[in-house]
């Protein structure tokens, strides 16, 4: 083979570039799945017997997804190896020199891609190592312009490799699972009007085709370039979960709660649209990275995101009220001022405070959709009710990805969020996280206790955000994602063989089960983050310590904010004590129900082998390895411009609050507190739950009896449903009601009104028609047909007669014509 | 009545004239009517025929009295033939006619074992 041309291969490792292979590669990773929907869409039905092989086309499509995802991971960390990102003793001045020095190899190698053949633009500089560009653009008109576009950072790359992972585990599982669709189905929960049971096709492909649509729509999310793109996306994985939640939507119940999750979502979503205009009306873009646009004179030039508006690089990166809110919100002031000195006046506005207030309700209007999303109080609600789906949609849909999307907006959001929106990001999540905990305390059907137990864990993710601890609410994000998922499919694989969610049917399940009850076992000692202290731990030990010491480090910064910390602390012993009380119920001890445990069985091996490759992961996934490979490591790439440091700031309630670097937490005297806090409380749950439940030292009904009314409040679910059945449902219904009440009894009067005047004059006016028009034209046809009927009698037949008419007529013309035209005739 | 005799008057007067272009008119207008009349009173078809004879060369009587050299203008540029050849016209047509209704009158007879038109009314309305 004959040798090519040195600069082939320069060209050729040009084309191979980071910032043209990774958009192509995670754009057809994200793309696949939505290849799979159309198929399955168009020609489901017709794969297979009853669209069996529609599992096959959408499992295909997402194992691409994962291994596009792999390779672009991987190529990512040939160009940015992870490496541990120290921050020394000196912390200070030094430190933002230090912080330089990591990352200055980024901005040496991809300063001057900027206008890059693939419109890509690499962030160069101090700042994190991200590319961005667009594919395609949807709009462009005025100020607005959408695209669709990407913003591909370390963080985006590890949620395509987890989400994609744990879809195809759960496409896997799902075709397993979901085999009862696969010939008419017997809904025995739906009962029709003649007393039977629903009788029903299967809807397999029907399943897998909503799975697709889900996935591609988690992708779009998760690689959006800009706001007007994660919005929507976000709608889409909306619609897909209403899909998903009403799967067996005969059911009323799932029904109904596919409809909850749907509205719950649309008022958090109203938020996000509030967000939106706040910012696309003061900024006038939704890019997140500086983005190349045609200038007026055709040079390509640089217009500044929403990230480097804010933190602008001339202020250090640190968080300022971008001069287009200032602007916006001195509308007045401006109009009195002449043109040219508005400029030299922002900085004067600024100070007075003109747009700090606009920024923040960008900030908790863009946080209000997360709320609705991630099922954050006060809308957390739909999420115990989306649990009617099937399984498998639980554990990717509502446990592992969806409801992440949340917790992700907020990370990418990050560095627009002000200190105030920050602290209503942590109190939100701090509340959330102490109900969804109390609740699950009591819960008996499994699925609501994993559900609650999400609540509440995505809870802690918006609280270390909200203290500042970026890196460790989304490592917890991670490492939550592999081992709830875990936990759901274990719980999927339980009701798989008992037919039953009610932990108090269920019992001693080990024995038949042991695969799952291992599998779930290593779910729960994940979540509540064991581990043996300082030395090594399941994921979930690695990601609750730290979000316990940047939690710690924030109250000691900010002390009248204390009792976040005493959350987090509080909600881990709750956490421990849920968790163990769902394990020891199900597995532990002797069978309660004796005709459960006769049926029970393990399940099949599709099913059980993505729980051991997830719990594996579970274990592993929080691991730091020995050069500094590891989620955290990888994360801190990503971190965002200028958050490096503890930032001051605060005007909303009064005081200034400090958000405290969040590698402080990371040294003494907050990682040892934590870890030990952590270790405290965790281990207290779990021997709380086994006194209760194993050795049966305290009895559960006693301590039930005792507190009565904690009991049976915590038990309704702190009423919450009751009261927004009160407060929200049953005001719409009365408004619907007197709707109705003015339609019924007004409008439709006056329409049936105006129908009875029309049909009135359509009467005369057929009577018109009928005598007048249709007699007009039967005279016609009748005197047609009377004088055709006495013409005939002429036509005799007779030969004779006819010479004699032919003769009598010919003379009577001569004398008709003789009679007008004699003159002629006699000149 | 008087009206019609006064009307008649110049057929009378002409039986004092010489033979004239008049007088043969006179003789095809006889033909002609008792061709009608032959055709309007015979039952039998092959009367009929005859009768249509009688008309057509009652006609070719007056094209033939028409074309008198009398009646040309004077410098006419025409042979004065006019009438001699529509007659021969007439003539010809008239055998071909007679070959045609002999042979309905034929098959007539085939069908009904009679001639008699009065019995040929299957077209009547």
């Amino acid at each position: 083979m004959p040798s090519l041309p040195a600069d082939s291969f320069i060209a050729l490792k040009r084309t191979m570039d980071l910032s043209t292979q990774l958009p192509q590669l995670l754009g057809l990773a994200w793309l696949m799945p939505l290849a799979s929907f159309v198929l399955i869409l168009f020609f489901g039905p017709k794969m297979g017997h009853h669209g069996r092989n529609a599992a096959w086309v959408a499992t295909a499509a997402i194992v691409t997804s994962l291994v596009l995802s792999l390779v672009a991971f991987v190529s990512w960390l040939g160009a940015h190896p992870v490496s541990a990102v120290h921050h020394g003793g000196d912390h200070g001045a030094a430190h933002a020199e230090d912080h330089a020095d990591a990352t200055g190899h980024v901005a040496g190698e991809h300063g001057g891609d900027a206008g890059h053949a693939a419109g890509g633009h690499a962030a160069a500089g101090h700042g994190p190592i991200a590319y961005s560009g667009e594919w395609y653009t949807l709009y462009e008109g005025g100020r607005l312009r959408l695209s669709i576009g990407w913003y591909i950072d370390s963080l985006t790359i590890l949620m395509f490799v987890v989400v994609t992972f744990i879809a195809t585990c759960i496409h896997v599982y799902a075709s397993g699972y979901m085999h009862d669709e696969l010939h008419d189905v017997t809904d025995h929960e739906v009962t029709l009007a003649d007393g039977h049971h629903l009788h029903r096709p299967g809807r397999f492909p029907r399943f897998f085709q909503a799975l697709s649509l889900f996935c591609f729509s988690m992708l779009g999310i998760v690689i959006a370039g800009n706001l007007a793109m994660v919005f929507i996306f976000w709608e889409l994985v909306g619609i897909c979960s209403w899909f998903l939640i009403g799967f067996y939507y005969e059911r009323k119940s799932a029904s109904n709660a596919a409809n909850k999750a749907f509205i719950v979502n649309r008022v958090g979503d109203f938020g996000m649209l509030i967000g939106l205009m706040a910012l696309w009306g003061a900024l006038g873009t939704l890019q997140f990275a500086d983005s190349s646009v045609p200038g007026a004179d055709g040079h390509a030039v640089t217009k500044p995101g929403l990230f480097s508006l804010v933190r602008p690089a001339d202020h250090g990166h640190a968080l300022r009220v971008p001069d287009g809110m200032v602007e916006f919100a001195a509308a007045e002031k401006v109009a009195h001022t002449p043109p040219s000195e508005v400029a030299g006046k922002v900085d004067a506005w600024r100070a007075e405070g003109f747009g700090r207030w606009l920024l923040f309700i960008a900030g908790v209007g863009i946080f209000c959709g997360c709320v609705g999303k991630s099922a954050q109080f006060p809308l957390f609600v739909w999420l115990p009710d989306a649990m009617e789906g099937p399984t498998p949609v639980s554990a990717l849909v509502h446990s592992a990805t969806m409801v992440a999307a949340g917790v992700y907006l907020v990370g990418r959001f990050f560095p627009v969020l002000t200190p105030d929106v920050l602290l209503v990001i942590a109190y939100v999540g701090a509340i959330t996280l102490f109900i969804a905990a109390t609740i699950a305390l009591v819960a008996n059907d499994i699925k609501r206790v994993l559900a609650y137990s999400t609540v509440s864990q995505l809870g802690y993710m918006m609280l270390a955000l909200g203290v500042g601890g970026w890196a460790a609410g989304l490592f917890h994000l991670v490492t939550h994602a592999f081992f709830k998922s875990l936990l759901f499919l274990c719980s999927g694989s339980v009701i798989h063989a008992c037919h039953t969610n009610d932990m108090r049917k269920m019992g001693g399940l080990a024995r038949v089960m042991p695969y799952t009850a291992g599998t779930m076992l290593v779910g729960c000692l994940a979540i509540i983050g064991a581990g043996i202290p300082f030395v090594i731990g399941l994921s979930g030990y690695y990601s609750k310590d730290s979000i316990l010491a940047q939690a710690l480090s924030f109250a000691q910064a900010n002390p009248r904010h204390a009792i976040l910390f005493y959350a987090v602390a509080g909600g881990a012993a709750l956490t421990a004590f849920y968790m163990f009380r769902l394990w020891f119920m199900t597995f532990a001890g002797e069978p309660r129900d004796h005709h459960v445990a006769e049926h029970a069985h393990e399940s099949p091996q599709v099913m059980v082998m993505p729980l051991v490759v997830l719990a594996v992961l579970a274990v592993v996934a929080g691991w730091t390895l020995p050069g500094g490979f590891g989620i955290a490591n990888l994360l801190e790439q990503s971190r965002p411009v200028g958050t490096v440091e503890t930032a001051v700031g605060g005007f909303a309630f009064g005081q200034t609050l400090t958000i405290p670097a969040e590698y402080l937490s990371h040294g003494e005297p907050f990682h040892s507190t934590a870890t030990w806090t952590a270790f405290a409380t965790a281990l207290g749950g779990v021997l709380l739950a086994a006194a209760m439940y194993v050795w049966r030292v305290i009895s559960p009904a006693a301590v039930a009896s005792m507190f009565r009314p904690v009991y049976s409040f915590l038990a309704n679910r702190w009423y919450f449903d009751e009261l927004y059945h009160a407060l929200f449902v049953v005001p719409a219904h009365g408004l619907a009601a007197v709707a109705s009440g003015i339609d019924q009894g007004l409008i439709d009067p006056f329409i049936n009104f105006l129908a009875w005047m029309t049909r009135q004059v359509a009467a005369i006016d057929a009577w018109i028609d009928r005598t007048f028009v249709d007699g007009l034209v039967n005279a016609t046809a009748s005197a047609t047909w009377t004088l055709g009927n006495e013409l005939k009698r002429l036509q005799t037949g007779s030969l004779r007669q006819y010479v004699t008419f032919i003769v009598a007529g010919t003379v009577a013309l001569f004398v008709i014509a003789s009679l007008f035209f004699r003159q002629t005739l006699a000149g | 009545m008087t009206l019609g005799l006064a009307a008649a008057a110049p057929v009378f007067g002409l039986i004092t004239q010489p033979v004239s272009v008049a007088h043969y008119l006179v003789v095809g207008a006889i033909m002609f009517v008792c061709g009608i009349v032959c055709m309007a009173m015979k039952r039998n078809a092959l009367g009929v025929l005859m009768g249509i004879e009688l008309v057509l060369n009652g006609a070719n009587v007056n094209f033939v009295a028409f074309a008198s050299p009398y009646l040309q203008g004077e410098g006419s540029r025409s042979l004065g033939l006019d009438g001699q050849v529509i007659a021969l016209f007439v003539i010809l047509l008239a055998a071909a006619e007679a070959a045609v209704a002999l042979a309905i009158t034929l098959n007539f007879y085939n069908n009904h074992a009679t001639v008699d038109v009065d019995r040929a009314d299957d077209l009547k309305g």
